[in-house]
């Protein structure tokens, strides 16, 4: 019953949402409909001692579709950091003044939905419905709201995307008709494709992987990344990665690694491969940078990058990192892009030249900008440490042959990671004081802010209530 | 039997209604009323089918074995008559602003839909021939009727032209299929039954292969759909990409599958997987680099045939469902694209800029149509797609075949989604030519809940084959 408030109450809420006029009302409605989400989240994940619910009601009887959810650990955790993020973002926000809002928090609902579908569904068929569907709100958000080159790296996020999504649509389909008697329950999935002959595990898995790979992103398929989270508004960049990129990675744990042994096999070395490169790469841009928002572009990727190596690790330290990386990565994250949103909003730049002095400005800022620092490079009593360290002893532990290279090379990663975020606080926060005098952080920004940093923290130190779970 | 009599009256009804009718108004309503009592025989007559069924004394084959009315084919004329009410209600005011003689272009109409359903029920290459003849006369005049646009009698006369020839094409393949079989009926065809294959039979097949493909726009044989839609007044465009097209398809579909089910499967995969190949890249390359949506329009039509191409190639169970969804999901979705693009005055991509300000209401239904078409889940163009790829892959040796379709579906993507950004990426001042009346609205909102209700529950179309 919980799974299917989760899917209907951020529905109910974002299609109500278009008939508003008044954009208080609307921001009212919106930030409502999410805590109630938030409500139904935490109570689902807290029923999960008992057991694992699955629901299943008929669909389309002549394809063998049923609209089936369940709500496993790793989809309930999902479906929290999702209930999670929406308000906190809603609430930090607030003040800020957006066109149309009546369409943007109905979009924004929608996503929501779209996103707590693709986590929660247990029927293939299903899946690429809610897969499809986070999308096409997301879309509308990158095109109509943000900075002035928005239409076009939101066209290319979208295409790009939707290929990676025909291509496993091919695989999906082939893999159906493969299925006894035409089903697309998650059991009959499995069942048939383990036992596929290597030959057709292998080409379904690179169609597969194609999508999720392009969603994560990982190394070859980013270009759309760094330009899509740069020039969208705040939520939307949230959304995107802190949400949409756990999509890929859940549609890799969920999907694609049980369903094809052969392929996860055959090509997990590749892919680690690649996700190093990613890791690297996505550090070194992110030196580069002087816009703060394209720096945490390719910081994201260095991150997603060692957690699809803790995937393809295949062992068990690595595969509970991965879950608990997923859900501390998008909390820090929402914390990081919340508050670069509220410097920009101050000071009217990104620009790292152009900015400093925040720390005698708004002392409280830069305390925020500082601890969600320390969680994004992993320093240990924030939740980043937590992941990081599981996904390192996980790749260490690992049978694959280079192992210890890998785990070397990734560690790189991390003091990378620490150059150029520690570099950002410098600039940004110390450095010479501005001319102008800026607002300290107001009421629902520190309501936000501080719930991240109590998170962050309480994860940090005591992280076996997020690890009993897994 | 009913619809197909009730097709012939009804024209003729509607080319004397000039004689008592005066208004242009009081023919649209008329011929709404006709084609509604189409639909109602129609059912009728799908009800009456079932109900002999039941009772074990039905017997699918009329006219001595030439015509196979079972409930496939009944089906999809209740399909087709619907959705031609649906068309003469969302663009019958369009309909009368083509020219002065509106009873006639109803009664054409009316023809076309004669010749639809002879093609569906075909059992016998002659009957295949009138169908098609039956079909394609009407659509010569008609897309000559706007006398005072050279275009429009540009693209009557090669259309004219280039039919004529294709039907010639089509007689000799029968003739040559006919010498090789000893029969006209399709059900009677063994390309082995000396040992070895007929040759003159082989070369009757390549015949109506070309001549058919003529007919659906499949490359090579493409060349006239681009200047015809083009230059056809744009309602009787709506009807030519869609309904026409479909039928041919529906035809083609049943050729293959029940009249050469005895060839090698050579000819579905490679040969017309060639076809399908060049039919997807040319539709979809060109239909980018198009100014005009009403030209795009015309070459993503021939994009789309190049998907139902799979329907055919195919030729089994789950293509005969495919079939059915690809029909009712193209048809509504064009439709309703071209009630949208009927009102406005510019028919470039810069006339849509910023209509989702001024006119929600219709920026939301062209949406949903476009995304239809593009294949997004929650519309039913996402449910004929995947029929469609379900049939291809099916049939042995198509795995490559489907991958380069999809990523032809990416490309469509492009030009879908480029009048979609202009209309709520984009501010212009988009202007109407015609206001949207009430019926206007409630048409497209039908049109718009079933293209959404078909994309969330396709098995309703399903329920009756």
């Amino acid at each position: 019953m919980s799974l299917i408030l989760l899917l209907v109450i951020p529905l109910i809420t974002g299609l109500a949402s278009f008939a508003f006029r008044k954009a208080q009302a609307v921001k009212a409605w919106a930030l409502f409909g999410s805590l109630l989400t938030l409500v139904v989240a935490a109570i689902s994940l807290c029923g999960i001692k008992e057991q694992t619910h699955t629901i299943s009601y008929t669909w389309l009887p002549t394809l063998g579709a049923s609209f089936a959810l369940q709500g496993s650990v790793t989809a309930l955790l999902m479906t929290l950091l999702t209930a999670i993020v929406f308000p906190l973002t809603l609430l930090a926000q607030w003040n800020k003044g957006i066109e149309q809002p009546h369409r943007f928090y109905g979009l924004m609902l929608l996503a929501q939905a779209g996103l707590m579908g693709v986590f929660l569904a247990h029927d293939l068929l299903l899946f690429y419905f809610f897969w499809e569907l986070a999308l096409i709100p997301v879309y509308f958000l990158a095109g109509q709201w943000g900075d002035k080159d928005r239409i076009k790296s939101s066209f290319k996020f979208f295409v790009y995307t939707f290929l990676g999504s025909l291509l496993m649509l091919g695989g999906l389909i082939y893999l159906y008709l493969q299925t006894p008697n035409g089903s697309f329950d998650y059991d009959t999935i499995l069942a048939t494709g383990t036992v596929l002959p290597m030959a057709v595990q292998n080409t379904l898995f690179v169609l597969f992987f194609i999508a999720f790979g392009i969603k994560m992103p990982i190394f070859p398929f980013h270009s759309w990344q760094a330009g899509a989270y740069e020039q969208t508004l705040t939520p939307v960049t949230i959304v995107l990665s802190a949400l949409m990129v756990k999509m890929g990675l859940f549609g890799v744990i969920k999907w694609l690694y049980p369903v094809f042994p052969n392929g996860t096999e055959q090509f997990g070395n590749i892919i680690m491969i690649l996700a190093l490169i990613g890791i690297i790469y996505g550090s070194m841009l992110a030196i580069v940078q002087k816009d703060i928002k394209r720096l945490i572009a390719y910081s994201s990727l260095a991150h997603v990058g060692l957690m699809i190596m803790g995937i393809f690790a295949d062992t068990h330290n690595a595969s509970v990192g991965v879950v608990a990386q997923m859900f501390n990565h998008g909390i820090t994250i929402t914390g990081l892009w919340l508050v670069v949103d509220m410097i920009e909003r101050r000071y009217g730049t990104r620009n790292m030249s152009e900015l400093g002095g925040l720390a005698g400005a708004a002392p409280q800022m830069t305390i925020a900008l500082v601890v969600i620092t320390f969680s994004s490079i992993a320093l240990p009593l924030t939740n980043g440490f937590v992941g990081e360290f599981l996904l390192f002893l996980g790749i260490f532990e690992s049978t694959n042959p280079n192992h210890i290279i890998y785990m070397a090379i990734a560690g790189l990663g991390i003091i990378l990671g620490a150059i150029y975020m520690l570099n950002m606080v410098q600039k940004v926060a110390y450095g010479n004081k501005k001319e102008m005098a800026i607002a300290d952080m107001s009421m629902n920004e520190r309501l936000s802010i501080y719930l991240i940093l109590a998170v962050i923290i309480v994860l940090g130190v005591y992280p076996n209530l997020l690890l009993q779970l897994l | 039997m009913k619809p197909l009599i009730a097709t012939a009256v009804f024209a003729i009804l509607m080319m004397f209604a000039a004689l008592t009718v005066k208004e242009k108004k009081s023919f649209t309503h008329f011929a709404a009323i006709l084609m509604l009592g189409l639909v109602g025989l129609n059912v009728w007559e799908l009800a009456d089918y079932n109900r002999l069924l039941a009772t074990a004394q039905a017997s699918p084959d009329l006219f001595g074995k030439m015509l196979r009315v079972d409930n496939y084919a009944l089906w999809f004329n209740v399909l087709m008559s619907s959705c031609s009410f649906f068309y003469i209600l969302l663009v019958g005011r369009s309909i009368e602003k083509v020219g002065v003689h509106v009873g006639e272009y109803y009664a054409l109409h009316f023809f076309i839909l004669c010749g639809v359903f002879l093609l569906s029920t075909y059992n016998n290459l002659l009957i295949l021939f009138l169908g098609i003849e039956i079909l394609s006369i009407p659509q010569y005049i008609l897309s000559g009727s706007d006398k005072r646009n050279l275009k429009s009698s540009e693209a009557s006369l090669k259309y004219f032209l280039m039919g004529a020839f294709s039907t010639g094409i089509m007689l000799m393949g029968i003739v040559l299929l006919y010498g090789a079989m000893g029969t006209f009926d399709i059900h009677g065809f063994n390309f082995y039954a000396t040992g070895t294959l007929n040759i003159m039979g082989v070369v009757g097949v390549l015949f109506m292969l070309v001549a058919l493909g003529f007919k659906v726009s499949a490359a090579p044989m493409h060349f006239w759909t681009p200047d015809v839609y083009d230059g056809s007044p744009t309602p009787f465009t709506a009807f030519m990409a869609t309904i026409v097209k479909v039928s041919v398809f529906f035809a083609f579909m049943r050729l293959f599958m029940e009249g050469f089910a005895n060839l090698d499967p050579y000819w579905k995969v490679t040969v017309l997987g060639t076809i399908t190949v060049l039919t997807l890249l040319i539709g979809n390359i060109t239909a980018v680099y198009q100014q005009s949506v009403k030209r795009m329009l015309a070459y993503s039509s021939i994009a789309q045939a190049g998907f139902m191409m799979f329907v055919v190639i195919g030729s089994n169970a789950m293509a005969m469902k495919g079939m059915i969804v690809y029909a009712v999901a193209y048809t509504l979705a064009t439709v309703g694209i071209f009630g949208v693009l009927l009102k406005l005055k510019d028919y470039t991509y810069d006339g849509f800029n910023g209509l989702a300000k001024k006119h929600p209401f219709l920026a939301l239904i062209a949406s949903i149509c476009l995304m239809s078409l593009a294949g997004i889940p929650l519309t039913a163009g996402f449910f004929a797609k995947w029929f469609v790829i379900a049939a291809a892959l099916e049939q042995p040796g198509t795995f490559w075949l489907v991958i380069f379709a999809l990523v032809m579906a990416a490309v469509s993507l492009y030009y879908y989604f480029k009048v979609i950004m202009a209309m709520y990426f984009k501010t212009g001042e988009p202007e109407l030519i015609t206001p949207v009346t009430t019926m206007d609205k409630v048409v497209m909102a039908i049109i718009g809940s079933a293209v959404i209700v078909f994309g969330i529950a396709p098995d309703m179309l399903l329920a009756w084959i």
